[in-house]
């Protein structure tokens, strides 16, 4: 694998990409927090296969960006780390997915439970026809008991989390839907946190906001990598760039590379990785 | 899991136990949904079941005559007898006939409302005449009995009825010695304009639904609104509207209150329109409450109820799938 | 217009427009154009006709014998012409119709709810979801008489007589499919991406339906059972099979009920003026009723969309 490539300590001179840093130079030296295995996806009964045979590390408390041309099966693979393909009959996948010696694939694993524990931020801001407070309330009521001092101080560490504490901390009990685009998606953000989640997982959170939402969406995710895991799914490799520690390209369901960030978009060691990095296709 | 999260986080992270979640409420709730679905399900077999085991004693004296037999004789014992035909007629033809006075004017309404009317009319009419579809029947049957009644008693009936009757050929179906105004014709005329709303919103729906692109493209050789309807518009969307009309017919052999009120309520076989007649629902609502119960009488209703439920059955079902691309 | 106006690359092998023809034809397609429009705009002044006709003869009769009594009275026979006998009234159907409305209502729409849910939530595209939705799009359109006859047979002749619960649960029959296709509808405009968001914190899925999908389609699912209430508030004909009426106030739901529209038929067919007089009193409140609730239910809707 790719990341047992070692690259010691951080370099002053980030590599550059497209004009902009790549900001991790840094070792992927870490832990790895879930593993893929062997990983094939089916959409229908049919044998045509959306992700074929991935091999990939989640490391602990490091962004993992996922990157490859539209249908190339990121998002795919996204959504079978929460295994939220079970809500529609006849997806279904095949191999393993490791987290805390467990493989969660397993028909017995409790989903509620892996959801608690693999947050999930949309593409399009999700806000529930709710309260901002009840927004937050809501999943950490799921899982957890709590008074209402309790659960207030959880709503004003989530929202300060994810750095919208001072923009809402006057209107917690109007409408959640009164927000601005941006707003919504950190309200999401802080939504998914609330709930103590082990690993987030984005699926390309920006691509329905304007630059300076998208700037502070990015902010945050680097923020919160201290504590959480994190995966994200995104068109733009600018972000991949600015985001992630390590980078995956996916093409056509298959996994052609991984790598930490720096290398991926400097020196890819695939053909087809550098082609689509180009701007060749995709 | 709650070990890794403790050890791994950083302080700021609130710690707690994790209530056990249990799939007990799932279950629950999906079992009360599918159990309400099967109640309705079970519903429309028990109407069928009730109304044939009501109908079997009538069934079983009378046989498959019942429906033909034009006898319908509740009051003399030794001479007691009941046959459907007077109201299965009535009820058929009252309805056909209200199809036939509804639909040019419903479709008249629905081309305006999508292609003639300026945009700031089409939502008040439109409005309009779909609180004219939330008028309740027994009003239809009231306004009925009072206006339409009498106009037709003196501005058809006495007016055009004599040079109607003398008619080569069709005369017949208007002459009548039943001048009182209540009578088979006037019983469409209300079950037309009641129905009028439905198939006229019905078909409005369905035009809209046909895409701006066909429409644009006939208009862009040259069409007019009126080729544009005819040649484009009703092709496109011909099973759509033959559903709305048949929906129209479903809702028009059921009617119960709007007919009672002026069709006459007369169980004799009509030899002209303007005779008074009677329908299924009508004779049902009529008769049943003041029938006994386990009589003939109240048989041979259920009878009634029976056929008028197959028939109602068949052209609704029709009437669905007809629009089963309209509701996709 | 000559087809030379194209400019000079005209195609050669392009035959010559015959003008005289095309302007011959061009004026009967214009004519024939505006004659179907005038026929629509005299269709929908029909339609506008019998519905202005229909509320001008309401406020105009039902206005005449509308005053206090109505509201405080119950039925009293015909004073024959003769005034000083004192004027009945409609309390006692007024009441009895609010009481039978208000059970049909309360026991039809959650079975009603909860049949949506299963075809929108749980049953999409399967053959007992199909099943479901056909005979509730049956039951929907009815004839209603037929409810009346079923429950009369169901619970007026094992109880021994016409009674207030049997019309209520005749009216319950009628809410259901109403509320059912409203629900439905309603359900499947929610995006699944709002589904997904609510799962994805790791909620049991009817956690989901009542807490976030019902609140997401709450106004259109609040509309659907106001028109169910406008519906059953003017039905008669099932009333007639189950709860018949009654000439004095009764709450007492096994026995039989008063309601508006069943006073109303029995007055206009009395054939007493008086009676009739206050027959057409009913018929404007119910209509004044049912259209209010109508309006309501729209202008619900549309503010939410």
């Amino acid at each position: 694998m790719s990341m047992t490539e070692q690259q010691a300590g951080t370099t002053s001179e980030g590599a550059s990409f497209g004009g902009v840093q790549a900001r991790s130079t840094v070792a992927i030296n870490a832990t790895s927090r879930i593993s893929v295995r062997n990983l094939d996806f089916f959409y229908g009964s049919g044998d045509t296969k959306a992700l074929k045979g991935i091999n990939l590390e989640l490391p602990d408390r490091q962004v993992t960006g996922m990157i490859g041309p539209s249908g190339c099966g990121k998002s795919t693979l996204l959504r079978v780390l929460n295994r939220m393909y079970s809500l529609y009959p006849g997806q279904r996948a095949v191999g393993e997915v490791i987290m805390d010696g467990r493989n969660m694939l397993d028909a017995d694993v409790d989903l509620n439970e892996l959801r608690a524990k693999v947050g999930m931020v949309f593409q399009k801001p999700t806000p529930f026809p709710m309260t901002i407070h009840d927004n937050i309330a809501f999943g950490v009521r799921l899982h957890e008991k709590l008074s209402k001092s309790e659960m207030d101080e959880r709503v004003e560490w989530a929202l300060s989390r994810a750095a919208i504490w001072g923009e809402v901390k006057d209107r917690l009990h109007t409408s959640a839907l009164g927000l601005s685009g941006g707003q919504q998606q950190r309200l999401c953000i802080a939504r998914t946190i609330a709930v103590r989640p082990e690993v987030i997982l984005f699926d390309e959170p920006t691509s329905a906001l304007d630059p300076i939402s998208t700037l502070k969406i990015e902010e945050l995710i680097d923020e919160l990598k201290r504590d959480f895991t994190i995966c994200i799914v995104t068109h733009n490799m600018q972000q991949a760039a600015r985001c992630a520690d390590q980078v995956a390209f996916f093409y056509l369901g298959e996994l052609v590379e991984v790598a930490p960030a720096a290398q991926m978009f400097t020196a890819p060691r695939e053909k087809r990785t550098q082609e689509y990095i180009t701007g060749r296709f995709g | 899991m709650q070990q890794t999260l403790a050890a791994s986080a950083a302080p700021s992270l609130p710690t707690g136990e994790r209530r056990k979640a249990s799939s007990f409420g799932d279950k629950l709730f999906e079992w009360l949904c599918r159990g309400a679905g099967i109640l309705v399900l079970l519903t429309l077999g028990a109407i069928i079941v009730t109304l044939f085991i009501g109908a079997l004693p009538a069934f079983e004296r009378y046989g498959l005559p019942f429906i033909w037999s034009t006898e319908w004789n509740p009051v003399e014992d030794h001479r007691e007898a009941y046959g459907g035909a007077v109201a299965i007629f009535g009820t058929i033809v009252s309805a056909i006939l209200a199809i036939v006075f509804a639909v040019p004017i419903a479709f008249g309404i629905a081309f305006y409302l999508t292609e003639l009317a300026p945009s700031w009319l089409k939502r008040p009419v439109g409005t309009a005449i779909e609180l004219l579809a939330a008028v309740p029947s027994i009003i239809y049957g009231m306004w009925g009995l009072f206006v339409v009644v009498p106009f037709v008693q003196m501005n058809i009936q006495l007016t055009f009825g004599e040079a109607l009757a003398a008619l080569p050929l069709i005369g017949f179906i208007f002459e009548t010695t039943n001048f009182a105004g209540t009578s088979l014709f006037t019983a469409s005329l209300v079950l037309a304009i009641m129905i009028l709303p439905f198939i006229a919103a019905t078909m409005r729906d369905v035009f809209e639904q046909v895409p701006p692109v066909y429409k644009e493209s006939a208009y862009g050789v040259g069409a007019t609104r009126w080729e544009v309807v005819s040649g484009v518009v009703i092709p496109y969307t011909r099973i759509s509207v033959v559903g709305g009309i048949m929906l129209g017919l479903g809702r028009a052999l059921g009617e119960t209150m709007a007919v009672t009120f002026v069709i006459g309520n007369a169980n004799r076989m009509p030899a002209s329109i303007f005779d008074a007649s009677t329908t299924i629902a009508s004779v049902v609502a009529m008769e049943f409450p003041e029938s006994l119960a386990g009589s003939l009488k109240q048989s041979a209703l259920f009878a009634l109820g029976f056929l008028l439920f197959v028939i109602s059955f068949v052209v609704l079902a029709a009437s669905r799938w007809l629009l089963r691309s309209r509701l996709k | 217009m000559s087809s030379t106006t194209l400019g000079t690359g005209r195609i050669q092998s392009a035959p010559a427009k015959d003008m005289v023809t095309a302007r011959a034809l061009g004026r009967r397609r214009k004519f024939k154009d505006n004659l179907v429009r005038w026929l629509c705009i005299g269709a929908t002044a029909v339609g506008l006709f019998f519905l202005a006709s229909i509320m001008v003869t309401l406020l105009w009769r039902g206005l005449a014998a509308m005053d206090l009594t109505i509201f405080t009275t119950e039925f009293r026979p015909t004073r024959y012409g003769d005034d000083s006998l004192p004027k009945g009234g409609l309390i006692h159907a007024i009441l009895g119709s609010i009481l039978q409305v208000a059970i049909g209502t309360a026991i039809g729409t959650p079975i009603g709810l909860l049949v949506g849910t299963y075809l929108a939530e749980y049953a999409r595209n399967s053959m007992m979801g199909n099943a479901v939705r056909f005979v509730s799009d049956i039951l929907l359109s009815a004839p209603s008489i037929l409810i009346g006859l079923f429950i009369y047979q169901l619970v007026v002749l094992p109880m021994g007589g016409f009674s207030g619960i049997a019309g209520a649960l005749a009216l319950a029959i009628i809410v259901i499919p109403v509320v059912v296709r409203t629900t439905e509808d309603m359900l499947q405009l929610i995006p699944n991406t709002l589904r997904e968001a609510v799962i994805g914190l790791g909620a049991p899925k009817w956690k989901m339906i009542t807490l976030v999908c019902y609140k997401a389609a709450l106004s259109g699912i609040v509309t659907g059972i106001l028109l169910a209430v406008a519906r059953i508030a003017g039905e008669t004909a099932p009333l007639l099979l189950t709860s018949f009426g009654n000439n004095i106030t009764s709450f007492d739901l096994s026995k039989a009920m008063a309601s508006l529209p069943i006073a109303i038929y029995q007055q206009a067919n009395s054939g007493f003026p008086d009676l009739i007089a206050i027959a057409w009193s009913g018929a404007l409140l119910i209509t004044v009723g049912v259209l209010a609730i109508n309006i309501m239910a729209r202008v619900l809707l549309r503010s939410k969309i």
